[in-house]
């Protein structure tokens, strides 16, 4: 029989509030333990929660870039479950009423657009980290995270194949980066993605068994961990077996799911309306705000760069994958550069220089304003492309501006006609023998001479002029 | 003989030391000594704070001779109940589980006494969590109804009650879920107010049912009472659900014609099984109001009887949450032979809270788990809405509306424990005002003739603090009696 895999997704985006969701403690990555913890996200009694309005503007802009529906009036409930990592034992977020539902987004899945339902996007808080490393073999648990902002998104079943999942997750990601809302940090834990997968025979309209997969580092982890998962349902069905509904977690080293709690019934999160918040009111007013201070979307710009820079597709694609990189490009631009050589500079060399650093462009040494002065400086004729790798290597090394750099070194194209024609002269004079070869029709070894005097320059002399001088010397 | 200081009202305090005519010290020793008199047999404070009550009114009196101005309750002697979060001391709430729990902060009602310049005695006792009608569920100790020592003091704010009306304190803070302020209020023979919901910051109040918990104070007289929530209420930004509306000078209220005022009777509170003598003196205070020009009107609640029904399932749901963090994990005690997650939980809880706690929390749970959420969580809170509705209805035929505090006096020790029905009903007049929202009081309207007190109960609409304390002042100005004190004290 031909199965077919049914995906829906459950991503937990960290948003960046500065604060946290429910007090004013810090949300800084990395914080030595327990030093961002106040009595509200600690649970100590007499403390109550108070909503950083923040969360929820950055979360509509969020609701709005996947095309959804925002809650006018919505409020928060408690979901109550005993675990150490939740100060309160019970989980600020919402049920039934979230503050976003009912969108869409469309990702590119190898040139074909796929559009994915989104069911909904929620706010709540982030739980502690437990931590059972600690020495004497006790259990720690770090307060810092517990309280910080975040939103569920959740899909409809949308998504057929790991490939999909995979796009779903790689866009979302650009999207929430181009809102600037979260680092959308695997590793940090900042985007945590589960996927909720079963499979049913092609052209069936019910689901089947579904399993929850979690805990994976990275998107092509999850990609991976999908495809097996898919694999291996479909290899139990095979065999006669039925799929078991639980939580499988991925090991990436032996590239398996691993079967960690069944889920025998429904979990029983005896959720209620928080009563220490009152219910959130959106009017159209704080929407239509906080729209027109959406940024440009990526599909958007990536179609603008190719009109209005005549950029090709592909490079028009790779620009705007990152805000970053796209905002990095038109600064450059609008610094006076030519947008063609602005993007190759960009893409080829200067990308090259950052990827063997392992450094963001948001990192980047050189700023947009000095590429667009080094693309002058080859504009205007002072130095060559070959020195301006050079000089570009030199400005990412210590930040200083091309300019100084070619006037230090002394780098600057000799473009001074009687300079070169000493030069040239006496390297004829030199290679007499080479010289009467020439002119005697071994048209070849004009090369040679160019090569001559490029040493002689130490590839200074402007190629427009020793090509002149040269010929008129030689032919003379 | 000249009376003794705490024998005086607030208002006398505060304007004393104002003027210069005492010194907070005096006054503070005043009822320092008292209290190390007359509460080993009431039992109200489970810890005095003697010495930094003291230092504290050396201050006041210090920026009084600097010629500083000094706060509205400038040297008032002041009791907070044990839930109420201080960083001085600790904050038990009464329980086992916070026997050594010591607060990082101070709830925002204790900063604005403190702004205030009152000073604060010690803490009181309650009961456990804030759980009970009569102090009888407290783990620390035995708090006695000083009119009668073989009667309770009323609950949750038992402890508060209790030494306003032995004079060991001039005010009280207390927090009133269903009736924790005014039953005991009515029992001690003082006053108890409940504001609404919103005036006064909840920030610091270890919450049992946060839609429903409050915070007022208890006073023996209506002006300390005005006073007192001068100081207190006001918008808290750490508490999202207090109101941004203005605070007027609810001094200003008092003196109030109260010639027109319509007083609504409900005609269900007086088909209730009410005590004969609580009635007698219920109607007594009636005739009063009615002979002073206001206008008694019969109104109906159709909802009283399904409020308590809707309370008990609303309150003990939200508890069941409230309470949870009490597990030992963080802070609390945790069971010494716990050695897994789960143990520490169950040991920690079974070991750490009352009986009346593990099964309010137990109800609230049932009351949210599976289809019970539809069929008493969701009804109750249709229910609520249906009170609330009631009662905007009532107050469009009368500005107040009063009736009894509570259906008997004091009860005896003992006498309820073993029935949770039955302590429950103690909360059956007061508790829609919670679930409204709107402000409400008891009053003492007299003594039965056993001696024990008797306490009127009014409510208003919400937000109209100003006619309930007018009221209330026009009925205690001409009620034709003097409370006094306890005489066994």
């Amino acid at each position: 029989m031909q199965y077919e895999a049914v995906i829906g997704m459950e991503v937990h985006v960290e948003i960046n509030c500065h604060s946290k969701v429910f007090c004013s403690c810090p949300s800084a990555f990395d914080a030595a333990p327990n030093s961002q913890v106040c009595p509200g996200c600690l649970g100590m009694p007499g403390a109550l929660p108070v909503l950083n309005r923040k969360m929820v503007d950055k979360s509509i802009a969020v609701g709005l870039a996947l095309n959804c529906q925002i809650a006018r009036s919505t409020r928060m409930d408690r979901k109550n479950y005993f675990y150490p990592d939740l100060a309160r034992n019970y989980q600020i977020s919402q049920d039934d009423q979230p503050l976003c539902y009912a969108g869409y987004i469309d990702v590119d899945v190898e040139g074909r657009k796929k559009r994915i339902r989104i069911t909904r996007a929620h706010v709540e808080e982030d739980t502690a980290r437990n931590s059972h490393t600690q020495a004497g073999g006790q259990s720690g648990i770090d307060f810092n995270r517990s309280g910080l902002s975040l939103l569920e998104i959740v899909t409809e079943p949308d998504i057929r194949s790991a490939q999909e999942a995979f796009a779903y997750l790689t866009s979302l990601k650009q999207l929430l980066q181009y809102l600037d809302v979260s680092d959308c940090n695997m590793e940090e834990g900042s985007l945590r993605a589960e996927a909720n997968i079963s499979v049913r025979p092609v052209g069936a309209e019910y689901y089947g068994t579904k399993t929850e997969v979690k805990n994976v580092a990275s998107f092509s982890g999850t990609q991976k961990a999908i495809e097996y998962e898919v694999e291996r349902q479909i290899e139990v069905l095979n065999s006669g077996g039925k799929v078991v509904q639980e939580t499988r977690g991925w090991d990436a080293d032996k590239g398996i799911t691993v079967s960690q709690r069944l889920k025998e019934s429904a979990h029983e999160y005896r959720y209620f309306p928080e009563p220490d918040i009152p219910p959130i009111v959106v009017d159209e007013a704080w929407i239509e705000q906080i729209r027109k201070e959406l940024p440009e979307f990526p599909i958007a710009r990536k179609e603008r760069f190719q009109s209005q820079y005549g950029l090709s597709l592909y490079d028009a694609q790779v620009l705007t994958f990152s805000r970053a990189m796209a905002d990095f490009y038109e600064a450059i631009v609008s610094a006076g550069a030519d947008p063609k050589k602005a993007a190759n500079w960009l893409m080829v060399e200067l990308q090259a220089l950052l990827s063997d650093t392992k450094l963001d462009i948001s990192a980047s040494p050189v700023s947009p304003a000095s590429l667009a002065e080094l693309l002058a400086l080859i504009e205007t004729g002072i130095i060559n492309g070959k020195i301006a790798k050079e000089v570009l290597v030199e400005m990412f090394k210590s930040g200083a501006a091309p300019k100084k750099i070619v006037e230090e070194k002394g780098l600057g194209q000799i473009s001074d006609s009687k300079a070169l024609e000493e030069t040239i002269r006496a390297i004829i004079e030199a290679n007499p023998g080479q010289a009467a070869d020439y002119r005697a029709g071994k048209e070849k070894l004009f090369d040679y001479f160019v090569g001559q005097v490029m040493k002689a320059t130490r590839g200074k002399g402007n190629p427009q002029l020793v090509n002149e001088i040269l010929r008129r010397e030689l032919d003379s | 003989m000249k009376t003794p200081w705490y024998e005086k009202t607030a208002k006398e305090i505060r304007d004393a030391v104002h003027q210069g005519e005492a010194s907070a010290l005096d006054i503070v020793n005043s009822f320092i000594e008292h209290a190390d008199a007359v509460d080993g047999t009431v039992g109200a404070y489970t810890q005095r704070w003697s010495e930094t009550a003291r230092t504290a009114a050396q201050r006041i009196d210090e920026k009084i001779r600097k010629g500083l101005p000094a706060g509205a309750l400038a040297g008032v002697p002041v009791a907070l109940k044990e839930s109420i979060c201080t960083s001085e001391g600790k904050t038990t709430g009464a329980s086992k589980m916070l026997a050594d729990y010591r607060s990082p902060f101070d709830a925002t009602a204790v900063t604005r006494l403190q702004q205030a310049d009152a000073v604060f005695l010690g803490k009181v006792n309650m009961d456990e969590i804030g759980l009970g009608s009569s102090t009888e569920t407290s783990a620390l100790q035995r708090t006695t109804n000083p009119w009668a020592p073989d009667r309770v003091p009323g609950g949750s704010s038992g402890g508060s009650a209790a030494a306003v009306a032995s004079g060991t304190c001039a005010l009280a803070l207390g927090t009133d879920t269903g009736s924790s302020i005014r039953q005991p209020a009515s029992f001690c023979g003082c006053i108890g107010f409940k504001p609404t919901y919103g005036r006064i910051s909840r920030l610091g109040i270890i919450g049992i049912a946060s839609s429903l918990d409050h915070v007022g104070p208890l006073a023996r007289t209506v002006e300390d009472t005005a006073l007192a929530l001068n100081v207190l209420c006001g918008e808290d930004k750490g508490d999202p659900t207090s109101s941004d509306r203005p605070v007027p000078d609810f001094t200003r209220s008092l003196g109030r014609d109260i010639r027109g005022l319509r007083i609504g009777v409900p005609k269900e509170y007086l088909a209730s099984d009410l005590d004969a003598e609580v009635r007698q003196y219920v109607e007594k205070a009636l005739d009063q109001f009615r002979n002073a020009g206001a206008e008694i009107v019969s109104i109906s609640l159709p909802c009283t009887g399904y409020d308590a029904a809707a309370y008990t399932v609303i309150s003990t749901a939200e508890m069941s949450a409230g309470l949870a963090r009490l597990d030992g994990v963080r802070y609390g005690a945790r069971h010494p032979e716990a050695k897994s997650v789960p143990d520490v939980y169950v040991m920690s809880k079974s070991a750490g809270l009352g009986t009346e706690v593990q099964r309010r929390i137990i109800l609230g749970t049932y009351f949210l788990s599976g289809k019970n959420r539809q069929d008493y969580f969701v009804k109750a809170q249709q229910v609520r809405t249906v009170v609330k509705k009631d009662f905007q209805n009532a107050f469009e035929q009368c500005d107040i509306i009063a009736g009894a505090t509570t259906a008997t006096a004091a009860f005896p020790f003992g006498s309820k424990s073993d029935n949770p029905l039955e302590m429950y009903a103690c909360d059956q007049f007061t508790v829609a005002a919670n679930l409204a929202s709107h402000p409400a009081l008891s009053i003492p309207c007299g003594k039965t003739a056993a001696g024990l007190p008797i306490g009127l109960h009014l409510q208003a609409r919400s937000y109209d603090e100003e006619t309930l304390l007018g009221a209330a002042f026009y009925y205690e100005q001409h009620r034709g009696f003097e409370m006094g004190f306890p005489s066994i004290l």
